[in-house]
């Protein structure tokens, strides 16, 4: 199980690398999605794959009697899901408003970021352009 | 156990709660934010005390006995990086005041900058490896919104490289986290020192060493993994830069100094050895890169890559005396040139621009902004007897005490090359006379809000120049606390040790 699991992650960073090596910014948010996945089941195949039952204490006992199945990889995973999913979405927001900007999913389309931007001169009329 | 370590955590995010509730009142929001940064500061400089009374403070949260449960962790690195980011923080916070018009300050901004301040007093923290991982991505969220503050064109483009290597560089640190628990069964940076004494698999914990290598390197903006960093730091208002130039960076620097002390010690020949080539290419790159721009902003950037460098070199030549140098490298270069990049704030005012070809002329016309300049720049690039004088010649001491004399070499010709961009700056914006262009040489009166934090941030710079000793000694009981973990292991396992 964990060698299968193994070619499988493996398989899901090297696709993963290769959607972000690309130039559209869509298939540069697919490929960090698959990233992040293949790394949650990498934290649940290093934590140790067993079959023994879940880590449950049973009504009126206060500790457990037999061997179960170590929790924490979970715990781990479920952070790492929660935290991945914030930031994939704030990358999608972000992607958009920037394809909305600069009108191209293209990376090499993409102006070079301005050498340095002018602002007005002075504290009253520093002007910074809203986004539309 | 000492409760006043969750304070420097705890204060920020209540600020920066009660900052959203204040939505609707924008001076109001104003105030508390300025009043939660002087309250971080305060609550850092607690913290600072009580490590130098009483030794490494250790907080187990929730009462869970450490490895089981978080720890956080003050020792006198921690409590260093800690009193800085309240300065940087209080300063920045002043100076954004100034900067930054009513519309673009009100809403959500207080609330991300001190979601930030928050993330950084964790992370420094923090003795637990994921949830160091935790407060990385509570910092990358806050600065990811940060970074396109304002949502110009020009922070797009500079955003999206940003957003896409430093969440790549958190799924190697996750990955390396993964591996690391699969191997020893704990992520307690203290109760990982004492298994790694006495692990059998050398070989793995070596390759993910280097993972954790990677993934703190892209953040730090270590050589090859930094072109990010020139790509996005000048884009944002120049308060956020200037906060982001001091802290982010260094945020990796010291997530690698606290890893490869407590944690990676098995096989010091090989990783502190790849870690000196490492910075050695860091400092040659990042000062080449320099050399080659022509904005002041972007000559800035370059050298935080630069400077990296001379602290990754600390580490990597593992001895007290470089350890040493490394911390005081640390303390000096967070303020300066978060510092600098507020100068480059008033240039602009001045001038309406950055482009060193189109400005001009204001020594001249504002001697006080060029002396504001001219401290930390001169400091950056080791003037005796301002404070980068003092770092460099630690760290070149340090590389000659143990015979690294082309390492020695490379410090002085990097120190030297940093010399000629900084006078580079001085020559183009401040001596040359002023071009005849199509920008006005604006009158500008500056407020109190934006000359003030530079001002004392200046006066910083020359404190720790003029009295290095102090600074000194607190540098050194810091890297001997780093070079033999046993006071921390202690303080954090104390107890209940399984």
């Amino acid at each position: 199980m964990e060698s299968a699991l193994a070619i499988i992650s493996g398989s899901m960073v090297a696709g993963g690398i290769f959607l972000l090596l690309s130039q559209n910014l869509v298939r540069m948010l697919f490929g960090l999605i698959m990233l992040s996945n293949a790394i949650n089941l990498v934290i649940f195949a290093a934590g140790g794959l067993t079959h023994t039952k879940p880590a449950l204490i049973k009504t009126g006992q206060t500790i457990l009697h037999t061997a179960v199945a170590n929790a924490l990889p979970q715990a781990l995973i479920l952070t790492a899901i929660v935290i991945g999913f914030a930031l994939l979405v704030f990358m999608f927001v972000l992607f958009y408003r920037s394809y909305e900007t600069l009108g191209t999913v293209d990376t090499r389309q993409m102006p070079e970021s301005d050498p340095e931007p002018d602002h007005g001169a002075g504290t009253t009329t520093t002007r910074l352009e809203h986004g539309p | 156990m000492s409760n006043i370590l969750i304070y420097p955590i705890l204060l920020p995010f209540v600020t920066a709660a009660a900052s959203l509730l204040l939505w609707r009142k924008p001076v109001l929001q104003q105030a508390l934010s300025l009043a939660g940064a002087v309250g971080h500061l305060a609550a850092c400089v607690a913290v600072f005390a009580v490590v130098r009374g009483g030794g490494i403070q250790a907080l187990q949260v929730g009462h869970w006995p450490a490895p089981y449960g978080i720890s956080l962790v003050a020792d006198h690195l921690s409590a260093l990086m800690l009193v800085v980011t309240g300065i940087l923080g209080t300063a920045t916070a002043v100076y954004a005041r100034g900067e930054l018009p009513a519309h673009l300050r009100a809403k959500s901004f207080h609330a991300l900058f001190h979601v930030l301040l928050g993330g950084l007093s964790g992370a420094f923290l923090t003795g637990d490896l994921f949830n160091l991982y935790v407060w990385f991505e509570v910092m990358l969220m806050a600065s990811f919104g940060l970074m396109t503050w304002g949502q110009r064109r020009s922070q797009f483009t500079g955003a999206v490289p940003y957003v896409v290597i430093n969440l790549l560089a958190t799924l190697l640190f996750l990955m390396g986290l993964a591996l690391l628990y699969g191997l020893t069964g704990t992520l307690n940076m203290a109760h990982l020192h004492q298994k790694m004494l006495t692990h059998e698999a050398r070989g793995l914990m070596t390759a993910i060493a280097f993972l954790f290598m990677a993934a703190f390197g892209i953040k730090a903006g270590m050589f090859p993994l930094f072109f990010w960093l020139p790509a996005s730091y000048h884009t944002p208002p120049i308060a956020i830069s200037a906060l982001f130039a001091g802290m982010l960076t260094k945020v990796g620097v010291y997530a690698l100094i606290r890893t490869f002390s407590l944690v990676f010690h098995h096989d010091i020949a090989t990783t502190h050895g790849v870690l000196l080539v490492i910075a050695g290419l860091t400092m040659v790159t990042g000062v080449l890169g320099a050399a080659a721009q022509n904005t002041f902003r972007r000559i800035l950037s370059f050298h935080i890559i630069s400077q990296v460098g001379y602290m990754l070199l600390g580490l990597a030549l593992w001895t007290p005396l470089a350890l040493t140098g490394a911390v005081f490298y640390l303390v000096h270069h967070m303020i300066v040139k978060a510092n600098l990049f507020l100068v480059s704030g008033l240039s602009r005012d001045i001038s309406g621009t950055l482009d060193l070809n189109r400005m001009g002329g204001l020594y001249r016309a504002y001697p006080l902004v060029a002396t504001l300049f001219f401290i930390p720049a001169f400091s950056l690039a080791g003037f005796p007897p301002l404070s980068g004088f003092w770092a460099k010649l630690l760290l070149i001491q340090a590389s000659l005490q143990i015979e690294h004399y082309v390492v020695a070499a490379i410090a002085v010709a990097v120190g030297l090359m940093t010399i000629f961009s900084m006078v580079k700056i001085w020559i183009e914006a401040f001596w040359k006379p002023c071009p005849p262009s199509d920008v006005d040489v604006a009158e500008v009166s500056y407020s109190g809000w934006k000359i003030a934090p530079v001002c004392a941030l200046a006066l910083i710079t020359l404190l720790i120049g003029i009295g290095a000793e102090p600074v000194y000694q607190l540098a050194d009981t810091a890297a001997r606390e780093l070079m033999a973990p046993q006071a921390y292991v202690q303080a954090v396992l104390k107890g209940g040790h399984p």
